[in-house]
């Protein structure tokens, strides 16, 4: 770590407001309001050391998001500001959604929240699909590559394999095609 | 029998923390697999609707195993199948961010990213598919789903507002 970036490093306290914040204006999706965060407004990561952090957060297992909070808050402060970071994005929307959840368990089976709510899920639903498809177009997925799409596709939504079995079937693979490609 | 199922939230999710390749959603189809059909704990479509309330709430996708474990188990629920679902993930994030630096340009290190990709856009979309098959029970439904999908991937507006507008159309009793 260099001297610039230990001078303005932030305090835990701020690691976990910040989070907060960042947390409590995504809906839907926090990573784009993460990244105007860290990047333009508080500068705690260069616009290239953030594309290197977030490479990194994707391909570790876990929400993206959250092993970001990590890596920004254990650059700072270690252990210490790893839980803080975490624990600012995580706290108040845990009991946000924990709220609404008891809310809808109190009216949910009133007809007109159940309607409602067919077509909420319907629309969520949408947005995973728009999510695959938009990773699929952005990162080009062509070719030899898209093969491993289809499998996992198959395997997971057709046959219903558990996911582990077919993660150790299909990565391996997939990771070693690109690495063949890349030579 | 409420600690033997904080014990079994402890583990599944603990488990799909680590196999969570791409993030939380990719491992919708594997939490409905143990959730709806190996533990029989709610329905699919009790599932896609915890799925739909965190999608509508603030904060990280990951919340809706928060909800999840709070149908199963209540606040202690909540609480241990968030804490199982972000633990390992997170320490295993906290060891490698200390070296992933010094590979910066490594072959092996964008041949793990790029062989990572198609895994996951193959597992959203399966989530996408099963979360799809649980949540619509009509036409209209579907047609929400489509309609939903090809305009978040046409325009920039943002998914709020047309969960609003899906939320009138059930509302009116069309869904």
């Amino acid at each position: 770590m260099s001297e610039a970036l230990t001078a303005r490093a932030p305090a835990p306290s701020e690691l976990f407001l910040r989070f907060t914040q960042v947390a409590l204006s995504g809906f839907g999706g926090v990573m784009p309001f993460a990244r105007r965060m860290l990047v333009e407004e508080r500068r705690w990561l260069s616009a290239e050391e953030f594309t290197d952090a977030l490479s990194l957060c994707q391909v570790l297992p876990g929400p993206n998001i959250v092993n970001l909070a990590v890596c920004v808050g254990a650059r700072y402060h270690g252990v210490r500001g790893a839980l803080a970071a975490f624990a600012g994005l995580m706290t108040a929307p845990f009991f946000i959604v924990l709220t609404l959840g008891a809310l809808y368990t109190q009216y949910g089976h009133l007809p007109a929240v159940s309607a409602l709510f067919r077509g909420v899920s319907a629309a969520a639903a949408g947005l995973i699909v728009a999510m695959g498809l938009k990773m699929a177009a952005s990162r080009r997925l062509r070719s030899a590559m898209a093969l491993f799409a289809v499998v996992t596709f198959f395997g997971i939504a057709l046959m219903r394999l558990p996911l582990v079995v077919l993660l150790f079937a299909v990565a391996p693979l997939s990771v070693a095609a690109a690495f063949w490609r890349a030579k | 029998m409420n600690e033997e199922t904080l014990a079994q939230l402890a583990l599944d999710f603990s488990v799909l923390s680590l196999i969570a390749v791409g993030g939380a959603v990719t491992v919708l189809p594997e939490m409905h697999r143990s959730v709806v059909e190996v533990h029989g704990w709610m329905s699919g479509a009790q599932f896609a609707e915890l799925f739909a309330l965190a999608q509508a709430a603030p904060g990280p996708n990951i919340l809706v195993v928060s909800l999840v474990g709070w149908k199963v188990a209540g606040l202690s629920g909540a609480v241990v199948a968030t804490a199982a679902m972000c633990g390992p993930s997170c320490v295993l994030t906290f060891a490698v961010s200390r070296i992933w630096l010094r590979f910066r340009g490594a072959l092996w290190r964008s041949a793990v990213q790029d062989g990572l990709v198609p895994v996951t856009v193959g597992l959203l979309l399966a989530g996408g598919y099963l979360i799809t098959l649980s949540a619509d029970k009509s036409i209209v439904a579907f047609a929400i789903t489509a309609a939903t999908a090809a305009i978040v991937l046409t325009t920039r507006i943002h998914p709020l507002w047309l969960f609003a507008i899906a939320g009138l159309i059930g509302l009116a009793g069309w869904v």
